[in-house]
């Protein structure tokens, strides 16, 4: 029976990553990532781990050494936000393309300009083409099972990529919940020993890590890489299935509440589903077919687990944390649409860009939304496919 | 410290076969590096010719653990091999003493990684960082870096009718280090080699960071005889725009004084980046140049007195 | 099936992950010689066996065997001329590399 606890998500990612004891830790502060690295390094202090904990002087520095450390063959681990994740940018490409198994937990802050510190998905949606493995968290509860789960995908010999686990900014970093952990001794366990293939720290065997690729090598090398990523499909379901049973609390690829028989479904990610699932009750109570699917993996998009689950909607409204300018939508719209698009019978798809910055989503916002999405399946034609939600206008 | 021919018998930590130009500086400064030392060295290299030279895949002139990260990381990187290497002997996985060693260009050490070195040496992590100075972004087509001298041609400073080449002097970033107050710091040259193999053993031995900066002549680049480039290095010295001494604890010393200080306008003649310096009309340049040389050189005795 | 032949290229499924070199000094195989237009000659005679052109080779291209100098290795030397002008015996002159001359 695990410990109960009602603390913030930060603390709870803190003891995840104090169960895990990693050999070395690099990292930066940037809000609200900050508490984090400050639990941590007062476990650190007083001698409740084992890590090695680097107060690096940038971002980039931190995901560089974390590239050094898990090189040299050490497990690593890091968190940051936002521009923080924007400066390690070129970085994360590296540690994926050279197969790192770093695990990083991002939470989710809006990206600068102007400046906002407040939770919005755009950081994390801006690193979806960098080859790391994201995994969404909706809970403190989640954030500490992701984390978990998150060190033995990314080890997993058949995937050897970098994972990053996110949690929403504020809402869930420093809101107060329940979470309940592990034992010491189970974590330990579940995650056994980082063995890694190569490592620097074997100079009886020198490799050379991070070679110059011509024209002649980098496709390959590159292909490799998509090959790790198609194989996390199946070592995510099979690490979720471990973790299930360990844990006692389902870890599935998404969350489907009242999903099956709904007519209508709305797609969130992150703390958002929280607050949409108390009007899906509302709405399932006055007898309106409605639903909720809460994706938990980004990367490995799961297009054909999604799609299964959504075909036989009417309507299905999307609800994008994040812009992409230009682009015709949210990053989570177009991704379900182009899985949609293989169906014969498809749902209608549309798309709210919401939450941007940090602005609040609340019952009544969720509410009209799904009010919108039910005229529309009720055969209203005048609406827009791609607009925005909660904005002043 | 061994003689040539007992350095003869080791085994080569670096390798023929790299692809560096024909009389490059820095396989030779690299090549005596890891023939001053005895023990296990990993390094970490950051973008540059030598980075992008010496490991094309799927040939690597390194017989030693390398890794490449991005052009102004390499020190970052090492910090955190470093860092698992002393978790791993706190651990006991390992007992063996192993050196940690970032390199990197001018370009590298002085411009876009400047921070990521004084963060590493700040932190007082164990390790060296050898910086090979030829004086410009050699690898993408000699564009000008704050450690081209004074007046230098670069594609990106370029001689002109209105200007003479590069307008700002060159960077000092070996005292920007020494001020660091890390344990041990030096400039060095390839063709003083006892003198640069006595500085890298005693970078390697100090506890905590090292920083050892070396002129890296290029032929390409200076404009000079791919054959020119240990007797450019020599006279660099000699002429003491690149003065040879280290830092120890805070103390200064000059290593090599030379017995004859030779007319920097006599090294400038012989590069062709300096071409321009000799047309009528620039002499005040050649003699702005020699007083900053002796400036620098008086100031540099004054300090190693203190 | 050698990763160094540089005539062939093989698969994704053949190569090491990550662009990891997986065993150190395979540049050896890659042969630099034939960069040269001119070559230096030795003369084992004028030779003092000082080891100055060892040290300041950038292509480890002076053979020693037994702490004594026993020729050049053609297969890497790119004919620089460092070693003809360091030597401060004049033991190792520059000529226009065979391939070259007729």
């Amino acid at each position: 029976m695990g410990k109960k606890f009602a603390q913030t998500g930060t603390t709870a990612v803190a003891l995840a990553m104090k169960q895990i004891n990693p050999d070395v830790v690099a990292a930066y502060p940037i809000t609200p990532q900050t508490a984090i690295v400050q639990d941590f390094a007062l476990f650190v202090a007083n001698g409740e781990v084992d890590t090695e904990l680097i107060t690096v002087e940038s971002e980039h520095s931190a995901m560089s050494a974390c590239v050094g450390a898990s090189a040299a063959g050490a497990r690593v681990m890091t968190a940051t936000s936002s521009n923080g994740l924007a400066f390690m940018w070129e970085v994360l490409y590296i540690a994926s393309g050279l197969r790192l198994p770093i695990v990083m937990v991002d939470v989710n802050r809006a990206l600068s300009g102007p400046i906002n510190i407040h939770c919005d998905h755009s950081d994390s949606m801006g690193a979806r083409d960098s080859g790391w493995i994201q995994i969404f968290s909706e809970t403190s509860q989640d954030a500490y099972d992701n984390v978990i789960q998150a060190v033995r995908i990314a080890e997993h010999k058949d995937v050897m990529l970098p994972v990053m686990v996110m949690m929403d900014g504020f809402i869930i970093s420093h809101g107060i919940d329940m979470f309940e952990i592990l034992e010491d001794d189970q974590v330990k366990k579940f995650i056994g020993e980082y063995k890694p293939g190569f490592a620097l720290l074997n100079p009886g065997k020198p490799v050379t890590m991070g070679a110059f690729d011509l024209f002649d090598y980098y496709f390959e090398h590159k292909r490799q890489q998509a090959e790790g990523m198609e194989n996390a499909r199946q070592v995510i379901v099979e690490i979720s299935k471990r973790y299930s049973d360990l844990s006692g609390r389902k870890q599935e690829l998404y969350r489907g509440y009242y999903l099956d028989d709904a007519e209508i479904a709305v797609v969130a990610l992150g703390s958002s589903a929280g607050t949409i699932r108390d009007v899906v009750d509302e709405m399932r109570a006055e007898g309106h077919k409605v639903g909720l699917m809460s994706p938990r993996v980004y990367r490995p998009f799961p297009n054909v687990d999604y799609a299964e689950a959504l075909k036989n909607k009417l309507v299905v409204g999307v609800l994008d944390r994040s812009d992409s300018f230009g682009g015709n939508g949210g990053p989570l719209y177009t991704e379900l649409r182009s899985a949609l698009y293989e169906y014969e019978k498809r749902p209608k798809i549309i798309d709210r860009i919401y939450g941007l910055g940090g602005r609040d989503f609340k019952a009544e916002d969720a509410r009209s939304y799904l009010d919108e999405l039910m005229e529309i399946a009720g055969g209203k034609k005048q609406y827009s496919a791609v607009s925005y939600l909660g904005v002043r206008e | 410290m061994a003689t040539l021919k007992e350095l003869t018998k080791k085994e080569a930590r670096f390798t023929c076969g790299h692809r560096m130009c024909p009389g490059c500086g820095a396989p030779i400064i690299f090549r005596q590096v890891l023939l001053a030392i005895d023990e296990p060295v990993i390094v970490g290299v950051a973008t540059g010719c030598l980075e992008v030279s010496t490991t094309i895949f799927p040939f690597t002139s390194w017989n030693i653990p390398y890794i490449h990260n991005a052009f102004e990381n390499a020190a970052s990187t090492i910090s955190g091999a470093e860092t698992a290497y002393r978790a791993f002997v706190k651990k006991g996985k390992i007992k063996d003493k192993i050196h940690f060693m970032a390199v990197g260009g001018d370009g590298a050490s002085y411009d876009i990684g400047l921070q990521m070195i004084s963060g590493a040496f700040e932190r007082g992590h164990d390790m060296v960082y050898v910086c090979y100075d030829n004086g410009a972004y050699m690898n993408t087509g000699i564009q000008r870096s704050s450690a081209t001298p004074y007046c230098a041609n670069t594609t990106t400073s370029p001689v002109g009718t209105l200007v003479p080449g590069k307008l700002q002097k060159k960077k000092d970033l070996t005292k920007i280090f020494a001020a660091h107050n890390i344990p041990y710091v030096a400039q060095a040259s390839p063709s003083h080699w006892k003198d640069l193999m006595d500085k890298v053993k005693k970078a390697f031995d100090a506890e905590g960071p090292a920083f050892l900066n070396v002129i890296s002549p290029c032929p390409l680049g200076w404009r000079c005889d791919q054959s020119e480039t240990i007797a450019l290095a020599k006279e660099a010295v000699t002429s003491c725009f690149w003065p040879l001494y280290e830092v120890e604890n805070g103390k200064y010393r000059i290593t090599y004084k030379p017995r004859e200080k030779t007319p920097v306008a006599d090294w400038l003649k012989k590069q062709g980046r300096f071409a321009h310096l000799f047309k009528p009309g620039n002499e005040h340049l050649l003699e702005e140049i020699q007083a900053y040389v002796d400036a620098e050189w008086e100031q540099l005795q004054k300090l190693a007195e203190l | 099936m050698s990763m160094f032949d540089v005539n062939k290229k093989h698969g994704w499924k053949d190569i090491p992950i990550g662009g990891i070199i997986p065993e150190g000094g395979t540049a050896t195989k890659y042969k630099t010689g034939e960069w040269r237009t001119e070559r230096p000659v030795w003369d084992k005679e004028k030779c003092s066996q000082c080891m100055l052109c060892f040290i300041f080779c950038p292509d480890n291209s002076i053979e020693v065997k037994d702490e004594k100098m026993v020729g050049i290795d053609y297969e890497h030397c790119k004919g620089c001329g460092i070693c003809a002008k360091e030597c401060p015996r004049a033991a190792i002159c520059m000529e226009t590399d065979p391939k070259y001359s007729e």
